[in-house]
């Protein structure tokens, strides 16, 4: 038990939980973007890699950590343009889309991977981003090592998570959003063009994703590797409806599993030798379905998601 | 199950007799180096990979052999590759079988003609179907014997992928060098339950390191980097990390795949059948595997323990345990 409440109070678990969560908390606002405005984005796993391969790559070849960060984000958009187009315009499955595009989109950023990058013992390895004291914060006793020395794009997810919160429940923009995922058909009497929305809705999303990715090459770790997203995006998809299309929601359980991640490595340390590590390994995971059991009894899913919308069909 | 040696009478007798040949034969064939594919269930960045790849393209440029290989070949396509290779001429097929172990004796059987020679769970075997096993465990050992010398918390920590026997037997001989040079250290073993996910062994790493280890042995990549970030020194396995970490990676088990490699070429340069287990090939006595650490950085006794158990080991007077259980 005092185990336990030791874990509680180190600061490694509290660190490692905003760490572990950063790329799920942006690719899962990415797929609750997407999905707002009616568009389910099975690319997300795809994109995530193309996203760390692209990031990295662009780094890799000169440009700053903030200008791969954006190529991933840009490179992530285009691939949110094909999504679009294969769903919005032409309004095909958007399941099959979406696992065209992932299947295509990891496939790809390994032959652009291959192509360009000299094959080494170890792959090359890039300078990655440091983490950023806050000034006084970061002072803090034990809050401030905890949450307050991360690595930028940590923050700039928690302030997307925000702004986006913001975007959606506060905005015109949020509201057409919103309106496009429910009923098109109603957005479009109000003078909205349910495409447009959709093709910026899941652009946009897209590139979330696409930095999501790139977080993990370029602040978690300092190399790609083309089998390196292990299932990152599937899980952004569930988180989505564990927040029940709400960001607020989104960040907190996207949290919520990297809390369980970072701590279930730290029982397999402590008591590793008593219980299987495959107990542990699978907490996350076991905790994220009994919790979105509990949430999806009261979520509401945006009536329109997965209809393709075609204009002046009923 | 713990055998003391898996070289059988047959292999021995089985590998004179290839030797043998081969110096008789050789002159005929060194015209026409052996056509080896490599297919590689992995990138070939992956370490194990890393180690393949390395040893048939040094192979390949000394003119043994002539290399094709494929990556990252899926279980589901593994056969096919095979086959494929098979159809094209290849005399000798290696590569991986872990996820296979069935399918790919299948179709060792329906191409007699073909040798493979795969890393398998498994020491079953048929006529052109071989099997190895990557031990750099006794390696392992000997930076466990550095790193039970450096500690200064008294706790060590290794993180590996899955709880296999190559990988408990590789932990637990790094444990059992720590644990015959300082018997009170303790060590801490996680598991990520994933053979390839960095930052998730970057993250094992710490929080190994926030329950107090300060020496990490990384059987898989990521682990050094949470060494590095704060500031202690790591082991590495397979491959040398110490040009990725130079600061932090002091320490390395290699695996050498050339001697199963060369063994295996020789074998069908000879119109020898492969069907045995190259594991030996592995041994550190064999060159299969051994130490490459960074000299000053263990106090001097230390290396100089280790460099006498490293002889011993050489000279087949020590063996390291081979414990295939999971480590505790």
């Amino acid at each position: 038990m005092t185990q336990l409440i030791d874990i509680f109070a180190s600061i490694g678990l509290w660190s490692a939980v905003l760490r572990i969560a950063t790329p799920l908390i942006l690719g899962t606002l990415g797929a609750l973007l997407c999905e707002r405005s009616g568009v389910l984005n099975l690319g997300i796993e795809g994109i995530m890699t193309f996203g760390a391969m692209i990031g990295w790559l662009s780094v890799y070849h000169g440009a700053d950590l903030w200008t791969g960060l954006l190529i991933a984000a840009i490179a992530g958009g285009l691939f949110g343009v094909l999504h679009s187009f294969l769903t919005v315009t032409l309004g095909l499955s958007q399941h099959v889309s979406g696992l065209g595009v992932t299947l295509f989109a990891s496939s790809f950023s390994y032959y652009v991977f291959r192509m360009v990058v000299p094959v080494a013992n170890t792959p090359p390895t890039i300078v990655p981003f440091q983490p950023l004291d806050i000034p006084v914060l970061s002072s803090l006793p034990f809050f401030g090592p905890a949450f307050f020395t991360q690595t930028a794009p940590t923050y700039l997810a928690i302030i997307i998570a925000l702004l986006l919160a913001y975007i959606i429940f506060r905005t015109p923009m949020g509201l057409a959003i919103r309106m496009t995922g429910e009923n098109p058909h109603a957005a479009e009497a109000q003078g909205v063009n349910p495409m447009v929305i959709r093709y910026g809705a899941v652009i946009a999303g897209s590139a979330l994703m696409g930095a999501g990715g790139a977080f993990l090459t370029l602040a978690a770790f300092d190399s790609f590797f083309p089998t390196m997203m292990q299932g990152r995006g599937w899980i952004c998809i569930a988180l989505v409806v564990f927040a029940s299309w709400r960001p607020g929601r989104a960040l907190f359980g996207a949290l919520l599993f990297a809390f369980f991640e970072a701590f279930q490595l730290r029982m397999q340390t402590m008591l590793g030798g008593a219980v299987p590590y495959q107990l542990f390994l699978m907490t996350p995971y076991i905790l994220s379905i009994v919790a979105l059991a509990l949430m999806a009894r009261r979520a509401r899913v945006p009536q329109a998601l997965m209809q393709p919308y075609r204009r002046g069909e009923r | 199950m713990v055998r003391d040696l898996l070289i059988s009478r047959r292999a021995v007798i089985a590998s004179g007799i290839a030797l043998g040949a081969s110096t008789l034969v050789r002159p005929v064939h060194a015209s026409a180096p052996v056509k080896v594919a490599g297919i590689h269930a992995s990138p070939v960045e992956n370490a194990w990979n890393s180690r393949l790849h390395k040893a048939l393209l040094d192979a390949a440029g000394e003119g043994a052999i002539e290399y094709v290989f494929s990556e990252s070949v899926s279980g589901t396509d593994y056969p096919r590759a095979m086959r494929e290779y098979a159809e094209q001429g290849i005399q000798l097929i290696v590569g991986e079988c872990y996820a296979v172990e069935r399918e790919a004796r299948q179709v060792a059987a329906e191409y007699p003609q073909t040798s493979i020679v795969l890393g398998s769970s498994s020491e079953q075997t048929s006529d052109n179907f071989g099997v190895f096993g990557a031990w750099n465990y006794e390696a392992a050992y000997l930076a466990g014997m550095l790193s039970g010398k450096m500690t200064k918390t008294n706790v060590v920590g290794s993180v590996g992928a899955v709880p296999i026997p190559e990988i408990n037997m590789l932990i637990n001989a790094f444990a059992e060098g720590v644990k015959a040079v300082n018997p009170d250290a303790r060590h801490l073993v996680s598991f990520t339950g994933t053979f390839f996910d960095p930052p998730k062994a970057r993250e094992a790493g710490l929080a190994q390191i926030d329950a107090g280890a300060d020496i990490l042995f990384g059987e898989r990549i990521g682990t050094a980097d949470a060494a590095r970030q704060r500031g202690i020194r790591s082991v590495g396995s397979l491959t040398d990390y110490t040009e990725r970490y130079p600061e932090t990676v002091f320490a390395n088990a290699v695996w050498n795949f050339r001697p199963i490699l060369d063994a295996a070429v020789a074998d069908v340069a000879a119109g020898k059948a492969v069907g045995r287990n190259y594991t030996p090939y592995s041994l550190m006595k064999e060159g299969g595997n051994d130490i490459s650490y960074v000299k000053g950085v263990a106090p001097a006794e230390a290396e100089e323990a280790m460099e006498k158990v490293r002889a011993e080991i050489m000279a087949g007077t020590f063996e390291v345990p081979r414990l295939l259980d999971a480590p505790k």
